[in-house]
């Protein structure tokens, strides 16, 4: 029986990596490839790239072959929370100082789940940032400013 | 003997009261980290591994090991409890372990696995000492061209074990190579791949990517569906096996080690293979092969002890050759090169103490797991009921501290940030993450090996094929990979993962 279904998932996925070997390809021809005896910086990356691209090729290929479950659920609260997240932590830890830093980096990671309630947050966040401060200042003796220039201190 | 010397070396080292008490720490960690399902051994070590830092170089890789074979047996007490496997390699003691729990025996599972697992590392921990000396002979008269093939062995092996898609798997590792290379050229000091980002000029962050990777993408994973987690009993009796339970695991135990110490010594390999390879094999050999499933013993013990004697062996081919077999065995690499030493085969010579204080230190933590574990199975248990909403928060807060204390550079949290999104949407590719970190650790060596040989052998790539064990070496691996692709294999390799599944 044909049909003009393929499998999703492996399209995007080979897409995705002949889009990822092209750009290390493209990124790698700008450095010096040298030669086989003397390979310059380019040289093996521009190797490697083609590689995904061809590899990638070949699952795009296939996946107009077959046909496979979908991706199923996908993690939007999770995504939209989890990641700023650790960013949020990269951002403050030099202004805001380790305390209020980590405090709302655990708040904001803790609505990541739909289960969680203001309340727990807070107090989780909080005694969570007590720990880490006993733990990793004062146990490991972790050089973190407690409090940052931010807050004028 | 010079066996004993060292050993005896290796537990004087082992057994000083700071190590000691790393060691009891390592193993109290990984099995609390083991027991708690959805956080797995190669997450914990990459979140701990910055703490380490502050540690002597001993003590930091023996609470690192610890923490990886106390993972393998807290997995173990979730998969009996609650049919989920705490870590991947105790998916199949899930099968008859948690049957066992069912029919009221939970407390014997648990001892048969936890008395198995013991026997099985002792074994292994002595197999490590008499054959990592003479393979360290060997790996010395190792020239580029031949580090370059074992690493290509190294990760076809890691192509040959993960689970999907074998294509993936190696687009995976490409991929991994090529973001091994990110950073400055070590022959020209040209920078590659940095997008012009100064930060990254000195390469990516190692732990970064595998907290990204493996950490971030694995609590997005959980949080997709959230399923509510019932322990089956909050108290656990009858801990002793009786004297028939015994004679019962008695051939499986020894089986399971064999198998498990064979497998964890290949590159790529490990545990997780080995529990599975024990498992096929005791309902083979089984007289009654209908019990499986149901609540076998040797469903139990096999694969046990399989899985921990594998845990253990994998050390092998990290302590003399530097090259890791698994992801976990990866993060100790990276352990070690920021601590200093060069993992390969001048470990042994260079660092006697540091060499058999880690492997004497693997049976005295085997030996703790086991005088600890029994009697803190309440805790355990208990542990079991926190919900994954509490636990996630935390996990966050500890991976951006640990990632920013490594080097205090706010670019490596943005890096795991950007690694947890990719790891995500790799997963739900249905890529697995494994060969790739083992590509991102060996890229950078995989190049300077690479062109090191081109260069002594002024060009000419046959250097690979006319020296002899670089040449087996690529046998080997051209080998794996013709087996992996034949279509008998391939089909008996999707059905043992479909089990996992």
């Amino acid at each position: 029986m044909k049909s003009v279904e393929f499998d999703k998932t492996n399209a995007v996925c080979g897409a995705l990596f002949v889009a990822i070997g092209l750009f290390f390809g493209f990124e790698s021809l700008d450095l010096e490839l040298g030669t086989a005896f003397r390979m310059g910086p380019g040289y093996f990356p521009f190797l490697l790239a083609c590689a995904l691209v061809l590899l990638g090729g070949i699952i795009l290929f296939q996946a107009f072959r077959v046909e496979h479950e979908g991706i199923g659920p996908i993690a939007w609260r999770g995504l939209f929370f989890i990641l700023p997240s650790a960013i949020f932590f990269g951002l403050t830890i030099r202004g805001l100082g380790f305390v209020p830093s980590l405090f709302l980096t655990a708040f904001i990671a803790s609505f990541a789940s739909s289960r969680m309630t203001p309340i727990l947050a807070i107090l989780l966040s909080a005694g969570l940032t007590v720990f880490s401060v006993l733990v990793f200042e004062y146990g490991l003796g972790l050089p973190f400013r407690t409090f940052g220039p931010w807050l004028g201190f | 003997m010079d066996l004993f010397n060292n050993l005896a070396l290796g537990f004087s080292t082992a057994t000083s009261l700071a190590n000691l008490f790393f060691c009891l720490i390592g193993v109290l960690l990984g099995t609390l980290i083991g027991v708690l399902p959805g956080i797995g051994a190669t997450a914990t070590i990459a979140m701990l591994l910055p703490i380490t830092f502050q540690l002597e170089p001993v003590s930091s890789l023996i609470m690192l090991a610890g923490i990886y074979y106390g993972a393998q047996y807290g997995g173990s007490t979730t998969a009996i409890l609650i049919n989920m496997p705490g870590e991947s390699s105790s998916a199949v003691t899930a099968i008859d372990g948690y049957q066992m729990a069912r029919k009221g025996r939970a407390g014997a599972a648990l001892a048969i696995a936890a008395l198995g697992s013991f026997f099985a590392g002792t074994v292994s921990t002595f197999l490590v000492a008499i054959f990592a000396p003479p393979l360290t002979k060997i790996a010395l008269q190792f020239g580029a061209a031949e580090y370059f093939s074992l690493m290509v062995v190294g990760l076809v092996s890691s192509i040959a074990l993960a689970s999907g898609s074998i294509i993936k798997a190696l687009a995976m590792v490409v991929l991994g190579l090529l973001l091994g290379l990110v950073g400055t050229d070590i022959y020209s000091g040209t920078p590659r791949f940095t997008l012009g980002i100064r930060e990254y000029s000195d390469g990516l962050n190692f732990v970064a990517v595998a907290v990204g990777v493996f950490g971030i993408a694995e609590i997005l994973r959980n949080l997709e569906g959230e399923k509510n987690r019932t322990v089956l009993m909050s108290k656990v009796s009858g801990l002793l096996p009786t004297k028939a339970d015994f004679k019962e695991m008695f051939a499986p135990v020894l089986r399971g080690t064999a198998i498990g110490s064979a497998l964890g010594i290949l590159p790529g390999g490990g545990a997780i293979l080995a529990a599975f390879a024990s498992y096929t094999v005791e309902k083979r050999v089984s007289k009654k092969p209908e019990e499986f499933g149901h609540g076998a013993i040797a469903g139990v013990a096999g694969p046990e002890s399989a899985n921990n004697a594998g845990a253990q062996t994998s050390f092998i081919p990290l302590l003399t050759l530097g090259i890791p077999a698994n992801p976990v065995m990866a993060l100790m690499v990276g352990a070690m090169i920021i601590q200093g030493i060069v993992p390969g085969p001048n470990v042994a010579t260079e660092q006697p103490a540091l060499f058999w204080g880690i492997i004497a230190s693997m049976w005295i933590g085997n030996l703790m797991l086991v005088v600890l574990n029994l009697p803190l199975i309440g805790l355990w248990v208990k542990l079991l009921t926190i919900p994954y909403y509490v636990l996630f928060p935390i996990i966050m807060a500890f991976c951006s501290i640990g990632v920013y204390s490594v080097n205090s550079n706010v670019f490596d949290l943005y890096a795991v940030a950007f690694f947890g999104f990719i790891g995500y949407v790799l997963v739900k590719l249905r890529c697995e993450p494994a060969p790739l970190l083992l590509g991102f650790v060996l890229g950078p060596l995989l190049e300077e090996n690479l062109r090191r040989a081109m260069i002594l052998s002024r060009g000419d790539p046959t250097t690979f094929l006319t020296r002899p064990i670089s040449a087996t070496l690529l046998v080997i691996a051209l080998g794996v990979l013709v087996i992996v692709l034949l279509p008998s294999v391939r089909k008996k390799r999707e059905e043992v993962f479909q089990d996992e599944e």
